[in-house]
């Protein structure tokens, strides 16, 4: 095929020949078109939009197949979703946890942080690896999220909208509201 | 009245004199100087305008391969979007710097070379685009230019029309124009909307101006009303919401009126004149020209039989006009089978991906790749609430097509306006941070 693309360049015979001879989209050319809302290579820089750099591939695949289900709530979201296959989304996961973490640098309260940096410890570190950096299996990045995007998808899971995994529902169940908040602004805290 | 030379310069300079920023970064006709800017060190891409196409091209060719070299021409030193610039004209802020982005860390991110200037002329065959400040040779060129308007379809408009009727339709100083107007009126005023028939650049936008106005007056000035003059016969985008918002939030101080195309402006009798046969007088008139791709690529022959838009190949956006120049945005005619990708701004960062990562192929003998893209396109329709579409577009038999069984617009209930409003900006927010980062 390389052969024959630069047959058609040395004989300038391009314009018409394209369309039919174009290899099916990659991961990039998939996953570029995800940046208007969520930010260059999935760094998101809009309080409401989350990262979707350095998830893991299976993180990525999860949201997108509820998405689609429409067992997770969303806007826009599942109606895109609905225009990919799984192996669409098998794409995207291999492109958004080869990108790197993205740092995030937002007004929190200290003290809150400080709380929620010992709830973390105490109640979500088995699945929320160091600090919330770590995207292991289906568990999603939280370090350096956006405290209006972590506090609008808490609302979503304390309204019943979103379904907490099980393991995430009996360590949520005793937390108070403003535990919950503290531990929001620690993992929004952590850039490094 | 008929396009002969003088009319044509008087329509350039309406085009191009009255909008500070053009939406797509357009750059106009001026006289060009000779000799070459800078010498090419390798193989060149160039790049003419950095509004939402323009931008997202230049990066992702560096971005994916940074041995070719990137000349970025654009006449303006800041970009103002016209997304959101409604939120402006309609007073529910007044900080244009959230609209307004410049090129700087772009540019030293990803060593693009700016090149403020402006475009004088394209010639294909010599590889060479001429501008304000000398001529650049390139390998490869992608142009986002935007739009202009056929204002020669007007009578009566001439280049001093927009200073009194605002298109506001290139945000800048036209969206000052309009928002300082609408302040200015007095309580118990008409204002007049005109929309042009499609296609134009951003389908749901005169819609969602119409309601940010209404609003603005339901406020402010609550014995005023808000006339739009629809020249398509009905509404054509997102109509199920924008219907229920009229009924809903405006029914007392706006009225929308299809099949109505201003052919004839009367300036100084502040009113605006449907096919000779029924006047519409306002305080206020916002009258948005039918369009077609900017001068520029007219003047270039990128524009195909309709001498509007630019035909180009649904995967590489290379013009079928000119083999070796791309069109990207809201100048081109797409290939398309089924409703079209809209002219939004969101449409040209796509396409600038998909149009980058071929170029970068061609250049490197490799195989171009399919197209695959969304558009996601949000209008308020108050100060809280917003509504989107979002689809998702492939390439089928050479034609883009939106992916079957996807996609669509927001639930008429309007049970999601409200978090819709607030990832509305956070879209903003982001596509402006990867057109200036």
């Amino acid at each position: 095929m390389k052969q024959c693309w630069n047959a058609a360049l040395a004989a300038g015979a391009l314009a018409l020949s394209v369309s039919a001879q174009a290899a099916p989209p990659t991961p990039e050319m998939i996953s570029f078109s995800c940046a208007g809302c969520h930010g260059t290579n999935g760094g998101s820089a809009g309080l409401s939009m989350p990262s979707l750099a350095s998830q893991s591939k299976t993180a990525i695949i999860d949201a997108m197949k509820k998405f689609k289900s429409g067992e997770r709530p969303s806007t826009v979201m599942g109606r895109l979703a609905k225009g990919y296959t799984d192996a669409d989304f098998e794409a995207m996961g291999n492109f958004f946890s080869r990108q790197k973490f993205h740092p995030t640098a937002q007004a929190v309260d200290k003290a809150k942080v400080a709380k929620g940096s010992d709830l973390q410890e105490a109640n979500c570190s088995r699945c929320h690896l160091d600090d919330g950096k770590d995207g292991k299996d289906d568990t999603p990045v939280m370090a350096s999220q956006w405290l209006t995007y972590l506090q609008m998808q808490m609302d979503l899971y304390q309204s019943g909208k979103r379904k907490m995994p099980e393991k995430m529902a009996e360590k949520v169940k005793p937390l108070s509201k403003e535990d919950l908040d503290a531990l929001l602004h620690f993992y929004a805290s952590v850039n490094k | 009245m008929t396009l002969d030379r003088r009319n044509f310069i008087k329509i350039l300079g309406s085009a191009s004199g009255v909008a500070l920023a053009g939406c797509a970064g357009a750059p106009s006709i001026s006289s060009g100087s000779a000799g070459e800017i800078m010498a090419k060190t390798g193989r060149r891409v160039v790049v003419i305008g950095g509004g939402y196409g323009g931008s997202i091209a230049a990066k992702y060719v560096r971005m994916l391969d940074s041995s070719i070299e990137v000349v970025m021409v654009e006449r303006n030193k800041q970009f103002i979007s016209c997304p959101f610039s409604n939120f402006y004209i309609a007073g529910i802020t007044s900080d244009m710097n959230a609209l307004t982005i410049n090129y700087d860390k772009l540019a030293a991110n990803h060593g693009i070379k700016m090149v403020y200037a402006e475009v004088s002329a394209i010639d294909p065959a010599a590889k060479t685009v001429v501008t304000s400040a000398g001529t650049l040779t390139y390998d490869r060129l992608i142009v986002s230019p935007g739009i202009d308007f056929r204002t020669e379809e007007i009578e009566g408009y001439n280049a001093q029309t927009p200073d009194i009727f605002p298109h506001a339709w290139k945000a800048g100083a036209q969206s000052t124009l309009l928002r300082n107007q609408l302040q200015s009126m007095k309580d118990g005023g008409t204002v007049i909307m005109s929309m042009p028939l499609t296609p134009y650049r951003c389908p749901p936008g005169p819609y969602e101006r119409s309601c940010l106005i209404a609003h603005y007056l339901k406020q402010h000035k609550p014995k005023s009303k808000l006339i739009l003059l629809d020249a398509n016969p009905d509404v054509v985008s997102k109509k199920p919401l924008f219907t229920k918002a009229w009924s809903t939030y405006y029914k007392d101080n706006f009225q929308y009126i299809g099949a109505k195309k201003v052919t004839q402006v009367n300036v100084a009798g502040k009113s605006v004149s449907i096919e000779g046969v029924e006047d519409f007088k306002g305080d206020v008139i916002n009258l948005i020209p039918p369009q077609r791709a900017a001068n520029i690529v007219v003047a270039a022959g990128l524009v195909g039989d309709d001498k509007k838009w630019c035909p180009v190949d649904a995967v590489s956006f290379q013009s079928t006009k000119h083999p070796g120049i791309h069109v990207i945005g809201d100048a081109t005619a797409l290939p398309s089978e089924g409703p079209p990708m809209p002219k939004s701004g969101y449409s040209a960062n796509a396409q600038a991906k998909v149009c980058a990562q071929n170029v970068v192929n061609l250049m490197n003998g490799k195989e171009p790749v399919e197209f695959s893209g969304i558009n996601v396109c949000y209008s308020a329709l108050n100060e809280h609430e917003s509504v989107s579409v979002a689809n998702v577009y492939a390439v089928k038999g050479g034609k883009i097509i939106s992916v079957p069984n996807s996609g669509g617009i927001s639930p008429a209930d309007f049970s999601q306006t409200k978090a819709e409003h607030v990832y509305a900006a956070s879209w903003l927010r982001n596509i402006l941070t990867e057109m200036s980062t």
